[in-house]
């Protein structure tokens, strides 16, 4: 007989989902946080793009009010870049966002100390902990950041109509705005697995021996 | 008694706590052996190391020296793997705190351990329905812990020990935080299903009404074996709790 204690990946999904959806509220938290930072970052890069689609359009006018509107416009070879700055901000708002996921994650380590530990009593390994733990980051990464990158998305092409005005929807580069969408959703779902890492591993380290644990 | 199959020998045990400047010496040397089927109670006052010989038992702790046996294999000696397979197929553990997964019903709870033990779906849902019938909460599958009460919970944690029929059940205060006929019920539930299926109950208690079902109890004392009392004795010994 094999000495082996399994847990299939349909069963892994379920109790992420349940845990999930029973703790809804905090789950909610942990998301927005990813929402804000995520839709941010696709509000700038979907900005620049929208930017870059009507600078590419060969319109002279556009040039001028797109400068007059900030942005740098590289002389050689006529790209929008990101400003040092924006990128700054970018990088902070997404530095506090996997502070705050780690922060919420540890509290919901701590919160379920007995669940962790019963679970390892009725014979979990330390592996179907994290797994638990990555399966819950996954589904709430993938959720703030789809909502994120709509949001954002939708957010830069509403400022760029309000700024240029009706005229510019055909020069809007939906491909490339459907890229950063996209690229900015792994972002996100990036940063939540990395935000659950160390709470994952923590959690599989605490012993069974916790679930005995008895104080009011 | 001496050809009785042995399903737990516990070796010259010791434990030690390093609390950093101080050492703990909590278990001072245990010797023990507790026979297949027997309902037996560890008792002893807090701080005497009874739940730590309890966790010794359950594989929840190593010891400091000496050795631990559970149906002859020496559990120092497995490694995580099989150390989880050991708490999944042999083990049950109740909980004084019940410890049931919040977010699952009752049905769900009782699967789990079979689902890690590798039981198909539908017969864990079919075997998860029979133990829910026998420990008295047909009809309640559906239900989360927080929507049955203290003893419903036990009842359900009783179940889901039992889930993999394992050769042991380990019990902490089982009754500790139910009140006194509840805790009545689940100890004679307890007695029952280890009569019924032949499995050995071993739990750490305060709880004097764990006496009048108890087969053997040790009475653990300073980290050491005060004295080991059968059934016979303690009835001479305890007179009207048998009664009570």
């Amino acid at each position: 007989m094999s000495r082996l204690v399994a847990l299939p990946y349909r069963k892994s999904i379920q109790m992420a989902f349940q845990s999930i959806r029973v703790r809804f509220f905090r789950s909610m938290v942990t998301t927005m946080s990813l929402v804000l930072a995520v839709s941010f970052l696709t509000f700038i890069q979907a900005g620049n793009d929208i930017a870059q689609g009507l600078l590419s359009s060969g319109e002279p006018e556009y040039l001028q009010v797109l400068t007059k509107a900030g942005f740098d416009i590289s002389e050689k070879d006529q790209t929008i870049g990101s400003s040092a700055k924006q990128q700054w901000i970018v990088f902070l708002s997404l530095l506090v966002c996997v502070v705050g996921i780690i922060n919420a994650q540890l509290m919901s380590v701590t919160e379920r100390f007995r669940e962790i530990g019963t679970l390892k009593c009725l014979g979990a390994l330390d592996r179907f902990i994290v797994r638990i733990f990555m399966l819950e980051a996954t589904m709430q990464g993938l959720a703030g950041s789809l909502g994120g990158a709509f949001l954002g998305g939708f957010a830069a092409l509403l400022m760029a109509l309000i700024r240029f005005g009706l005229s510019i929807l055909p020069h809007v580069p939906w491909a490339a705005i459907t890229a950063t969408m996209f690229f900015t959703l792994c972002i996100g779902t990036f940063l939540s697995l990395l935000g659950v890492l160390y709470p994952a591993i923590l959690a599989a380290r605490m012993r069974p021996i916790e679930a005995m644990r008895v104080e009011q | 008694m001496a050809e009785s199959k042995k399903i737990v020998r516990v070796s010259e045990v010791v434990k030690n706590f390093d609390l950093g400047k101080i050492v703990v010496e909590v278990l001072k040397g245990i010797d023990l052996e507790i026979e297949t089927g027997k309902y037996v109670s560890i008792m002893g006052p807090s701080g005497s190391g009874k739940s730590t010989l309890f966790n010794m038992i359950g594989g929840l702790d190593k010891p400091t020296a000496g050795k631990v046996f559970i149906d002859e294999v020496d559990i120092a000696q497995l490694d995580a793997y099989e150390l989880a397979w050991l708490r999944c197929r042999k083990i049950g553990y109740i909980f004084q705190t019940f410890n049931l997964i919040p977010v699952m019903t009752a049905l769900e709870n009782i699967t789990l351990p079979m689902t890690f033990a590798g039981v198909s779906g539908d017969d864990a849902v079919e075997r998860g329905m029979a133990l829910l019938e026998q420990v008295g909460l047909t009809g309640r599958h559906e239900h989360r812990p927080a929507e049955l009460s203290g003893g419903q919970q036990q009842r359900v944690a009783v179940a889901r020990a039992l889930a993999n029929t394992p050769a042991i059940v380990l019990a902490d205060e089982p009754t500790g935080n139910l009140d006194l006929t509840t805790g009545e019920d689940i100890i004679s539930l307890l007695k029952e299903l280890s009569v019924e299926r032949g499995v050995t109950v071993i739990s750490a208690t305060h709880d004097y009404k764990m006496l009048n079902v108890s087969d053997q109890v040790v009475w653990i004392r300073d980290g050491r074996i005060d004295k080991i009392q059968n059934r016979d004795e303690l009835e001479i010994r305890t007179g009207g709790l048998e009664t009570a």
